[in-house]
């Protein structure tokens, strides 16, 4: 039998975090794109798209993003569409955290006087122009702060992934405990590196935080 | 390409479904109540000034709120019976499911005590009450009012979590859509039902909770 020392465990776990950093990465880039595009379409006032981005919301915030991840994982497949662990996980992750970043923006774009809208149009402004010169500049300041506190939960949630098989942090601690037999250790390592990684960025937002509230 | 969805092949397996939706709801029952309980103390303990007690509230909803539920289950089913505490899958749920409630709402209840007018405290001190009768009686409920609905989405949160139980074979509603998967081959059915649950069981439980509300807010103290 392999004998794993100290170090092995935690170089391993090292190499798996750079998969956690991937991954949480990508599935903060799509989430913001998609977020965005959701935001803007609220944003028309539209009764009809806002129902449907409401549904949308509600759905993915509402079904566990274990829950996703099965569906996308299993699901597709049974389509015809190949879908490996990693797209599957992207895909799961970028739906979950559109919508909770879509959430998140939405209201900030709601906490923006009403007459600041009214100006633009007094000024004869069009809606993307009033959304792009007036409105997003102003809205983009209060959202910093959840935005990258929104980040850490996508690095938990990085973590499922590991259920449907991809090898990243949590996987890799799954992997070693079973290999060495030392859960307490192996589970303490692998939570202290997801530590290390999510503390800067909760500092970072409650800093942020602060500094908006204080200037307001 | 095509496939047709076949619900019916999931009817012989409803009972499953049924007991799994059952300690769904017993977690998050049991968790929210527990979990509340501990993040009120919690935030009372931020609040506090005493340094220690002060510190190791801070440590633990940092260590908490910055870690995965998932690593937290798997190191108290895993890594606690290592130092001779045994438990059962249900128990080891649980006892995750309640610390991490105990962190998130701590925050929350905590701001809302910090959001209570000094004002407040002295009036209360000035009437004569001790410093635990001002935190029970003049702080708390005004404080639970205006963090009420983020103490709602946060219980509702956990509820959705409990799923990642099933993977120390905690026999809920997600072990249920396993379980029957593996057996009938109705993956993506059993999981689409199984969403449409937990979808459900979010909507209901934030009726409930509005609900609820009326009972515990006679007053409009905020």
């Amino acid at each position: 039998m392999m004998q794993f020392t100290d170090w092995d465990i935690l170089r391993n776990l090292l190499f798996a975090a750079r998969w956690t950093l991937l991954l949480s990465l990508f599935a903060f880039i799509g989430g913001g794109l998609v977020g965005l595009a959701l935001t803007f379409i609220r944003s028309i006032k539209n009764p009809f798209l806002t129902k449907l981005v409401q549904i949308y919301v509600e759905l993915f915030q509402g079904i566990p993003l274990l829950m996703q991840l099965f569906l996308t994982f299993f699901g597709l497949s049974l389509i015809g569409l190949d879908v490996d662990a990693w797209s599957a996980a992207i895909l799961s992750l970028t739906l979950f955290s559109s919508a909770f970043l879509h959430d998140i923006w939405r209201s900030c774009i709601e906490a923006l006087p009403k007459g600041q809208w009214e100006a633009c149009r007094t000024l004869g402004l069009t809606h993307v122009q009033s959304m792009r010169h007036v409105i997003f500049p102003q809205a983009i300041k209060m959202a910093i702060a959840p935005t990258v506190g929104f980040s850490v939960q996508i690095v938990k949630g990085t973590a499922l992934a590991s259920i449907i098989g991809f090898v990243e942090l949590t996987k890799a601690g799954t992997m070693l405990n079973n290999a060495t037999f030392q859960p307490f250790k192996v589970f303490a390592l692998v939570a202290l590196l997801y530590f290390v990684i999510c503390f800067p960025l909760s500092v970072l937002a409650r800093y942020l935080e602060n500094k908006n509230y204080v200037r307001r | 390409m095509s496939y047709n969805l076949d619900f019916y092949g999931l009817v012989p397996y409803l009972p499953q479904f049924v007991a799994g939706v059952g300690t769904t709801i017993q977690l998050t029952v049991i968790s929210t109540v527990l979990g509340l309980i501990l993040g009120t103390y919690c935030a009372a303990g931020r609040i506090s000034k005493a340094r220690w007690l002060n510190w190791i509230c801070a440590v633990y909803i940092e260590v908490t709120r910055n870690t995965p539920f998932i690593i937290q289950l798997f190191f108290i089913f895993f890594g606690l019976p290592a130092l001779g505490i045994k438990l059962s899958a249900w128990q080891a749920g649980m006892i995750a499911m309640v610390f991490n409630l105990g962190a998130y709402s701590a925050e929350i209840i905590r701001a809302g005590i910090e959001a209570t007018a000094i004002g407040q405290w002295e009036a209360a001190k000035t009437l004569g009450l001790t410093h635990r009768q001002i935190f029970m009686h003049v702080i708390l409920p005004p404080a639970y009012q205006r963090v009420y609905p983020a103490l709602v989405s946060q219980c509702i949160i956990v509820m959705l979590g409990s799923a990642v139980v099933s993977q120390i074979s905690v026999e809920e509603l997600t072990f249920a859509a396993n379980f029957v998967q593996s057996r009938s081959f109705l993956s993506f059915e059993s999981y689409m039902l199984t969403a449409l649950i937990y979808l459900f069981l979010a909507i209901l439980m934030r009726q409930l909770f509005s609900l609820l509300k009326k009972f515990i807010f006679k007053s409009s103290a905020v």
